[in-house]
């Protein structure tokens, strides 16, 4: 008898989280997509599915782009996979997906893919709130991510150590990053996160740390205070313009031998448009479109 | 029926193969391509740079450090619970200790890392006044606490499964009951304690996710406060960005790590046999 009342009892609170969840998705959803896509159902009905493969940076910004793409197609089921930049390059070139995902420009050993740059985003250098600097300069930063300024005194800080995280080798943030600041192969870590949610974590949990992440990821978390560079506060505006210069492009990949699906077609130009722009610019990244 | 064990078994064996022979065959290119000498006991790993290093005696070290630590640490606290639950808890006591034991065991790898991260690493920041807390320790605490629950109850069901003439008679002949435990039930459980020190050993060895959120993940050369990367976490963590001869390496690490395990295992199997023989 015990058993079985347990049993009920963790099977209850087992519906009662499910639905929870269920309530919250659905509600977004509506939210999301009504506002932005309803001019734009009058395009022909697709069906099939597009699978998307890559940078993990290019998480949120897919992920509103699917969600808002149902309602555009809603016969086309989009999915995501981050795995890394690299890996949806290689996903393109070996189409094992429809579209590849880079949170960097194409290297020249890269061949057979090409790439559109759907968005721009800029990489937010981040502090521990309690450290008082506020402002680098493109040098102090490479100085402190090399460890040739291992104190913060020197960049006008409290008497301690610099900690400097970051990701792990391959990570396009990491790419992005170290090829900007001019410090490839030079970095001295801390830390190598797996992810840009690690990095905040990690920054947000030492006074002494300094660490870079996608500005989409930090933008309003005041868990971490975001630097200006050169004077410059990374947002949308500086970003597009080129006054904020830790930036990147967000790129779909795609082979060049394979046509795409009529589906994924769809996806791209619709992503590319300006229609999106607003979504893009939602999730936290810079749209393109003009 | 028959029939149906026989395939059963056999579905075990099929995996093993498949997976022996499949990380043998994309493990071995790599190694054959650096150099078994210049892979096993290169000290740098830099696995995207220009000339890429691939030397992983770094992850090598660390393993074994870590694996040892742990041990060192988990080994006598789950021993000494093991024997508190099967001999010398009062009942109730033991009613509370043991389900907190196997809820223990069923606590996810990633929330040891997720609470290692936000509460241990910076406690051990301030706790040592290091510039930062991701460290080896970190690591080895964590994996203490995580091989605890297969210390226990592999031990306690040793301990238990003494026959109890044996305690009987001990008591009989005038031993207190504590030296009764540890002369009588820990010497004729002794095989399957150690099974529960190689499970453990299993255990710390194999470990990814819980450790790669509190030990930094630097190739550095192991210390014990400095930021350290396992054999486990090396495959994990640029497994998801690797290309070309970097992913054929992180098969190799793969690789070493499995022959670990291989030899834990064999070490474990004489072992039992010769205290049987």
């Amino acid at each position: 008898m015990k058993k079985v009342f347990s049993l009920l009892l963790s099977l209850t609170m087992v519906m009662a989280l499910l639905a929870g969840c269920g309530g919250d998705t659905t509600t977004d959803t509506a939210d999301d997509s009504t506002t932005d896509t309803a001019d734009t159902t009058e395009t022909t009905e697709l069906s099939g599915t597009v699978n998307t493969n890559g940078s993990t940076s290019m998480e949120d910004v897919m992920g509103t782009l699917i969600e808002a793409f149902k309602e555009v197609q809603p016969g086309v089921t989009v999915n995501y996979t981050g795995s890394g930049s690299g890996a949806g390059i290689t996903g393109a070139q070996e189409g094992t997906c429809d579209i590849g995902l880079a949170s960097r420009d194409l290297k020249e050993d890269e061949t057979g893919v090409s790439q559109i740059t759907v968005a721009k985003d800029g990489i937010a250098i981040i502090v521990n709130p309690e450290n008082p600097v506020s402002d680098l300069s493109i040098e102090q930063i490479a100085a402190l991510a090399t460890g040739a300024t291992a104190n913060w005194s020197e960049v006008g800080g409290n008497d301690a150590e610099v900690v400097f995280m970051g990701r792990e080798a391959g990570s396009g943030t990491r790419d992005g990053f170290e090829s900007i600041t001019g410090t490839e192969e030079a970095c001295v870590y801390q830390n190598e996160y797996t992810s840009t949610g690690e990095v905040v974590a990690g920054v947000a949990s030492n006074p002494n740390a300094i660490g870079y992440a996608s500005l989409s990821a930090v933008e309003g978390d005041d868990t971490v205070k975001i630097l200006t560079v050169g004077g410059v506060a990374p947002s949308e505006e500086t970003v597009l313009d080129g006054t904020y210069e830790i930036q990147r492009n967000f790129n779909f990949i795609i082979n060049d031998s394979t046509a795409l699906s009529d589906a994924a077609q769809a996806f791209v130009d619709w992503a590319t448009s300006t229609e999106a722009s607003d979504l893009i610019a939602g999730a936290g990244a810079v749209p393109v479109a003009e | 029926m028959n029939a149906v064990f026989f395939i059963c078994g056999f579905i075990a064996i099929v995996f093993v193969l498949f997976i022996s022979i499949y990380l043998i065959i994309s493990g071995l290119p790599a190694i054959r391509e650096i150099g078994l000498v210049d892979f096993l006991f290169g000290t740098e790993w830099a696995s995207t740079a220009a000339e890429p290093k691939f030397g992983i005696l770094p992850f090598i070290l660390t393993s074994i450090y870590g694996t040892c630590g742990a041990i060192l640490l988990g080994v006598p606290v789950g021993f000494m619970t093991a024997v508190f639950l099967a001999k010398v808890a009062p009942p109730k006591l033991a009613a509370v200790v043991r389900p907190a034991v196997d809820l223990l065991a069923g606590i996810p790898s990633v929330v040891y890392g997720l609470i290692g991260m936000m509460v241990l690493v910076p406690a051990v920041r301030k706790a040592f006044d290091l510039p930062d807390g991701a460290s080896l320790f970190c690591a080895i605490i964590v994996l203490a606490i995580m091989i605890l629950p297969s210390i226990i109850s592999v031990s306690e069901t040793a301990l238990k499964a003494v026959p109890p003439e044996y305690e009987e008679a001990s008591l009989a002949l005038g031993a207190t009951h504590i030296e009764t435990v540890f002369r009588v039930s820990v010497p004729a459980a002794s095989s399957g304690i150690a099974a529960a020190v190689v499970l453990g050993i299993g255990r710390a060895i194999g470990e990814a996710m819980a450790i790669i959120m509190v030990a930094g993940n630097v190739a550095n050369m192991p210390s014990l406060f400095s930021s350290v990367r396992f054999l486990t976490t090396a495959v994990a963590s640029e497994m998801a960005y690797a290309s070309g001869l970097q992913r054929q390496a992180l098969y190799s690490i793969a690789l070493v790590l499995f022959i670990f395990i291989m030899i834990i295992n064999i070490a474990l199997n004489t072992l039992l046999k010769r205290k049987k023989g």
